[in-house]
């Protein structure tokens, strides 16, 4: 990777559809909206978007490549007014087809690296990571 | 970073006893056992035991001084819980998770 700072984050999946129906679950707003978040997609390069969680979260996006059932590229913004929660990243789904099925790849870079530090020590983080753990906690049952 | 890490680390976590005792270390510095049981509100014995937990977690280091126990947290140890790949692993695979649902439920 050309940029030391940069991290990334993949997660690959074998999923027994086909590529053309996993990208409409992919590009389909209220298909996406069942499986990742609220938004306004749509599948044009150079269009803005936003990704809203459930908690209340809003992501900055924007389409940066499309082709149609092998590929998606797309911004993955988070503005924060803590320069540690601050994101800038990139999001991008691969489909590759087999012979059962699809090859899923999401590939996210763009991490700061001191976002690792955005909990560990700071002592304004403690009280945020302990109501985050409980949530998972809650979840977890 | 391993699920049994994790596992260790929410479990060690998941007790408020635990995790007062470890946030008060965080923000209080090196205490002895005696020093923490004061303004725990359970025994010692007690005490002990739940800092022997959050030993074997990682998450607190103990220093013998003479017949006193000095224990102090070891934010370190959070990292796999703090660190973003590891927390956007999870974020990915849950959101899969989701997806491949869908997939069932949707025709074609």
């Amino acid at each position: 990777m050309s940029n030391p700072e940069l991290r990334t984050v993949v997660v690959e999946r074998h999923i027994s559809w086909p590529a053309e129906k996993i990208w409409r679950a992919l590009t389909q707003p209220h298909l996406m909206e069942e499986w990742l978040m609220k938004n306004d997609f749509k599948p044009v390069i150079g269009h803005s978007f936003n990704l809203r969680g459930d908690w209340g979260g809003v992501l900055d996006c924007e389409v940066l490549a499309i082709e149609p059932n092998k590929e998606l590229s797309y911004t993955w913004n988070f503005k924060h007014a803590d320069a540690a929660f601050d994101l800038q990243s990139v999001v991008t789904f691969t489909l590759t087809p087999t012979r059962t099925g699809t090859l899923l790849r999401m590939e996210q870079s763009g991490f700061r690296p001191d976002q690792k530090q955005a909990f560990g020590g700071a002592k304004v983080g403690w009280q945020q990571f302990f109501g985050k753990l409980e949530e998972v906690l809650a979840r977890a049952d | 970073m391993t699920p049994d890490a994790h596992d260790i680390l929410f479990r060690t976590l998941a007790d408020p006893t635990r995790r007062a005792l470890f946030e008060r270390l965080c923000r209080e510095g090196e205490q002895t056992v005696g020093a923490l049981t004061a303004q725990s509100g359970v025994s010692q014995p007690a005490v002990s035991k739940h800092l022997g937990v959050l030993k074997l977690a990682g998450l607190v280091r103990d220093r013998h001084a003479g017949r006193q126990t000095h224990y102090s947290a070891q934010p370190a140890a959070l990292g796999p819980l703090t660190d973003w790949t590891s927390e956007m692993t999870g974020f990915w695979e849950s959101r899969f998770d989701d997806l491949e649902n869908l997939l069932k439920r949707m025709d074609q």
